[in-house]
């Protein structure tokens, strides 16, 4: 039996259906998330077995998974990252395109971890903007798959005239991103 | 296990023996000589590992460059320990007998700052650029002096 997403509320008639566009496009986005999976250590060991059959993230819609950040929604950013690879990673986030989301899965990416040293970077939110927050050293697929479902929320529920606003802006600026016009 | 003591061929060299494992103490200057004849007349062709220590209370000896050579054919392995001051922490560069000696050279300079004269390319290989300081050197601590975000009396330290 397989289980379809629910359609939103609307006008249904012979052959036809009104909505809002905001819904049909939430709808699209939260169910067709491609991620590209920044995997650095041991959390991009779980996010393997995440993908893997048993925990299958393609069932949400991430079967298409790309290293390419040109074609992909959700950067995933899985391990620790050190000081060096910070400008690396803030690269492949302004190579996204708008709308993008950022998980930050484990301890590494959210705060340093357990490496609170010279070389670690401590949290990935020094360098990009961070959606979600998957805590665990490292976090259980079910975790990770809790993540990936709360970027869907958000998308499903983004205005779409949110990369649009001031505030918006501000908060890129505050990273030193460049917004694309 | 120390099978031939060949380096008494080499004048004033000490070797110690711990865990079965011969160590041997030379000056930089018969660096190079040693590991030639090491290399090329007892079979000792593979460089397993260049690595430093810092021993901040030997004053005159502070830094000591510790190399290790594997003898594949007998299965022997040997430990050469170089002392250098910190007022003077030059030694000449491996890389002539070995080309794997080329990067980690350059991680012992990255991390102990310690200068191979003669090394085609000696720059940090690990750290950011732009670090201006020896991290692994004793005075420094593990964690980042400059992080603002952490409060130590939190962390126990």
């Amino acid at each position: 039996m397989v289980k379809v997403v629910e359609s939103p509320e609307g006008l249904e008639g012979q052959g036809f259906f009104a909505t809002s566009l905001d819904k049909v496009i939430g709808l699209a986005r939260a169910n067709s998330i491609w991620p590209l999976p920044f995997a650095t250590s041991c959390c991009g060991i779980e996010f393997m077995a995440t993908m893997g059959a048993n925990y299958d993230l393609a069932r949400f819609g991430s079967e298409r998974l790309s290293f390419t950040p040109r074609q992909t929604d959700l950067l995933m950013v899985m391990g620790t990252i050190s000081k060096k690879m910070a400008p690396v990673l803030k690269q492949v986030y302004d190579q996204m395109a708008e709308p993008k989301w950022v998980l930050s899965v484990g301890a590494c990416a959210c705060s340093g971890g357990i490496f609170d040293t010279y070389s670690v970077l401590q949290g990935i939110d020094k360098v990009i903007p961070v959606d979600v927050y998957v805590p665990g050293c490292p976090p259980r697929p079910e975790q990770i798959i809790e993540g990936l479902m709360k970027i869907q929320e958000l998308a499903k529920n983004e205005s779409l005239r949110r990369r649009d606003t001031d505030e918006y802006a501000k908060m890129l600026e505050s990273y030193n991103i460049e917004q694309a016009k | 296990m120390a099978f031939i003591n060949e380096n008494t061929n080499n004048s004033a060299v000490c070797s110690v023996d711990q865990y079965d494992m011969l160590n041997v103490n030379i000056t930089a200057d018969q660096l190079i000589d040693l590991v030639d004849v090491l290399k090329n007349k007892q079979g000792f062709i593979y460089l397993t590992d260049i690595c430093a220590a810092h021993y901040p209370e030997k004053v005159g000896a502070e830094f000591e460059v510790i190399y290790h050579l594997h003898n594949l054919i007998e299965n022997q392995r040997v430990r050469l320990k170089v002392a250098l001051a910190e007022s003077d922490i030059n030694i000449p560069t491996l890389t002539v007998h070995f080309v794997g000696a080329n990067w980690m050279e350059r991680e012992t300079f990255d991390f102990y700052g310690v200068n191979f004269v003669g090394h085609p390319d000696l720059r940090r290989i690990l750290n950011m650029d732009d670090m201006d300081y020896h991290p692994l050197r004793k005075q420094y601590a593990l964690e980042d002096e400059t992080r603002t975000d952490k409060n130590d009396t939190f962390f126990g330290r």
